[in-house]
């Protein structure tokens, strides 16, 4: 029943000063509004940078890279094993570019629990012809439907579909750097010239965009056999593998444990990309600290507003605590003020906020980076609502806090007599 | 000699200021208030009367001494349990009306009687309007406390310290601002609640027209009762 009292003196205050309570609950609204805005896009544009590398990245990368070994004959002989070993000027063995082993390779990673996919590459250097002009490039033979499935090679096909390179054997996937450079269309045929100078008449059944010039200026995609044709090798010549794991956490430590056990190169992910990470972070501490920013000022306007009420309400705090109302029963009364103000300005906010978010979600976004991305990246979370509610409360019952305090505190006896 | 123990005692009580230099304002003030007894307190300016009154009415704690409210020793209670009894037994009348503005007349009457919670919001209604209605007033229940004469709004002020029908009112000189006719009007009033409730009365005043009336003047001069 005192609550009751106490509740409807605090509502009557602030609705009897309709303007100033609303000019403190906007700016909780505004704190809180913002907040969610902010930690939505974020969060989205997170996701999508996060999706741009991590979808099309292979979790796990295992290749051949040419290198003197690191381990040289003399240093695993028996007979030598307490000698001090000095070798000179060591160079590389002459090797195939193909990993070792990869077809018993594949099959073991493919058994594996932790693995969701795995998919072979091959990768062969060729020259595009223009007219008699020779153009550097790439081109990557790779299983057009599988690497659909674990790497989303659709998304990054402008014009055609994965399916048309699979069903055409000459078929060839251009970057958009190249295309343009030839001036061809879909259903055009282009010559390539391979390495060893042998020619090959490709038709040409889609774009490719990356989002990289440098690489979309060289890079094309045909289908396995060709590629191993256009590098003069058998069937079982592949460059890389690409493995696709149920959990991405669990990268780092296969990646190691297949480099150790059968003696390739293997690399994780999260190693060939840590400055995402990096950015991920730093683009998280940007949205709290703002917005915590944000509901501070707030938070100050509270203060300043409850501050004047109380001293304009001084006899009336008198006068109640001389009709019997403790110091404690006025200081709950201007900290639900105080709360009154921020739940009403935070329900707004968040409404707002979402608003807000929404209208953001559908508004035009094209970047070459991911051609089918067309509206920006919002993230809908209930929790972020949970939290920006967690905030309104918090900042507002510190905010009244003190000068609450300050009223339970007023001595009525010198009010009175000093009239 | 009154067999009854009297409704409001106090022992020895003494009180200084500090600030500027320590003044003794309160020497050994002894006095009591009996059940139905209107009584009043006068005395030249700065002797001492409207101190003592505050430190009877519980919310001034700074002094030596003990008050007795009844067989209830009050000296020494903490702010909360002061702060019921006050709102339980203590009606205050003060010179000005200390009416909350943003409330009605009746709403202003009922909250002491909403915070003692101990009868329904409906009762505490019921209660207040019949104190109205004792006052005169309770024609203008229904308007802002700002809407209605300087006179009415004292009187309301009354019915408003008469809610949560307690032992003893006080008041601070509580005709001081009003003319003769509504000074009359609150005196009248003031007897009639010891005759018809037996309410006791403890009144600070200047007027020696108004303390003649009442049943007892305790005199004070320089801080002590004479």
């Amino acid at each position: 029943m005192n609550n009751a009292v106490l509740i409807q003196i605090a509502k009557t205050h602030l609705l009897t000063r309709k303007k100033q309570s609303a000019i403190a609950s906007l700016g909780v609204t505004f704190g809180i509004g913002t907040f969610i805005v902010l930690v939505s896009f974020m969060t989205g544009l997170n996701g999508l940078l996060d999706g741009l590398i991590l979808n099309r990245t292979p979790h796990i990368r295992i290749y051949n890279e040419v290198q003197p070994s690191e381990k040289q004959p003399i240093q695993l002989h028996p007979d030598f094993k307490r000698a001090v070993h000095m070798v000179h000027s060591i160079k590389p063995k002459q090797e195939k570019a193909s990993v070792y082993n990869n077809q018993p390779l594949m099959n073991l990673l493919k058994k594996n629990s932790l693995v969701m996919g795995v998919t072979p590459q091959v990768s062969a250097r060729i020259f595009y012809q223009s007219g008699s002009v020779l153009l550097n490039g790439n081109a990557i033979g790779i299983n057009a439907i599988e690497e659909d499935r674990l790497f989303n090679f659709k998304q990054y096909i402008v014009d055609g579909l994965p399916l048309d390179l699979a069903n055409n054997e000459n078929g060839i996937v251009l970057g958009m750097g190249v295309a343009k450079k030839l001036s061809v269309g879909i259903g055009d045929r282009i010559q390539i010239l391979s390495s060893t100078g042998a020619t090959y008449r490709l038709k040409v059944v889609g774009f490719f965009q990356s989002g990289l010039a440098d690489i979309d200026k060289l890079q094309s995609y045909v289908n396995i056999k060709m590629a191993q044709r256009i590098a003069g090798e058998g069937n079982n010549y592949i460059t890389d593998i690409s493995v696709k794991l149920f959990d991405i956490e669990k990268a780092k430590g296969l990646s190691d444990e297949i480099a150790q056990t059968y003696g390739v190169n293997s690399i994780d992910v999260k190693a060939a990309n840590a400055q995402f990470e990096t950015g991920n972070t730093i683009r998280n501490i940007i949205t709290y600290a703002v917005s915590i920013t944000l509901l501070i000022v707030a938070g100050f306007g509270i203060y300043n507003i409850l501050n004047m009420v109380i001293y304009e309400k001084m006899n009336d705090i008198a006068i109640l605590k001389a009709t019997g109302f403790s110091g404690s029963d006025v200081k709950r009364i201007f900290i639900y003020q105080a709360m009154f103000i921020g739940i009403v300005g935070g329900i707004i906010g968040l409404g707002m906020g979402g608003i807000l978010s929404f209208l953001i979600s559908k508004a035009p976004f094209e970047t070459e980076a991911i051609p089918t991305v067309k509206t920006f990246p919002v993230n809908f979370q209930p929790l972020f609502y949970v939290i920006g509610a967690v905030f309104a409360i918090v900042t507002t019952f510190f905010a009244g806090y003190l000068p609450a305090r300050k009223a339970s505190k007023i001595d009525p006896v010198e009010i009175i007599r000093g009239q | 000699m009154n067999r009854i123990k009297p409704i409001l005692r106090t022992e020895n009580i003494n009180k200084y200021f500090v600030d500027p230099v320590k003044v003794q304002v309160l020497k050994q003030v002894n006095i009591e208030v009996n059940k139905g007894e209107f009584v009043s307190i006068m005395g030249k300016s700065g002797c001492g009367k409207s101190t003592l009154l505050y430190i009877l009415s519980t919310m001034d704690t700074a002094y030596e001494g003990n008050l007795f409210l009844g067989d209830r020793l009050l000296t020494g209670l903490n702010g909360a349990a002061l702060s019921e009894v006050r709102n339980q037994h203590i009606g205050f009348v003060f010179q000005f009306h200390y009416l909350l503005p943003e409330f009605t007349v009746l709403q202003n009457v009922m909250m002491p009687g909403l915070k003692l919670a101990k009868k329904s919001k409906d009762e505490v209604e019921h209660d207040a309007m019949k104190k109205l209605a004792l006052l005169g007033v309770d024609d203008q229940a229904l308007k802002k406390a700002t809407q209605i004469s300087g006179g009415q709004k004292q009187r309301v002020a009354i019915a408003r310290a008469l809610i949560n029908d307690p032992t003893i009112i006080m008041g601070d000189e509580p005709t001081g601002n009003l003319d003769s006719k509504n000074a009359g009007i609150v005196f009248d009033i003031f007897k009639e609640l010891t005759h018809e409730l037996g309410t006791s009365l403890l009144i600070v005043t200047h007027d020696p027209d108004f303390a003649k009336k009442t049943d007892r003047i305790i005199e004070m001069a320089d801080g002590a009762v004479i």
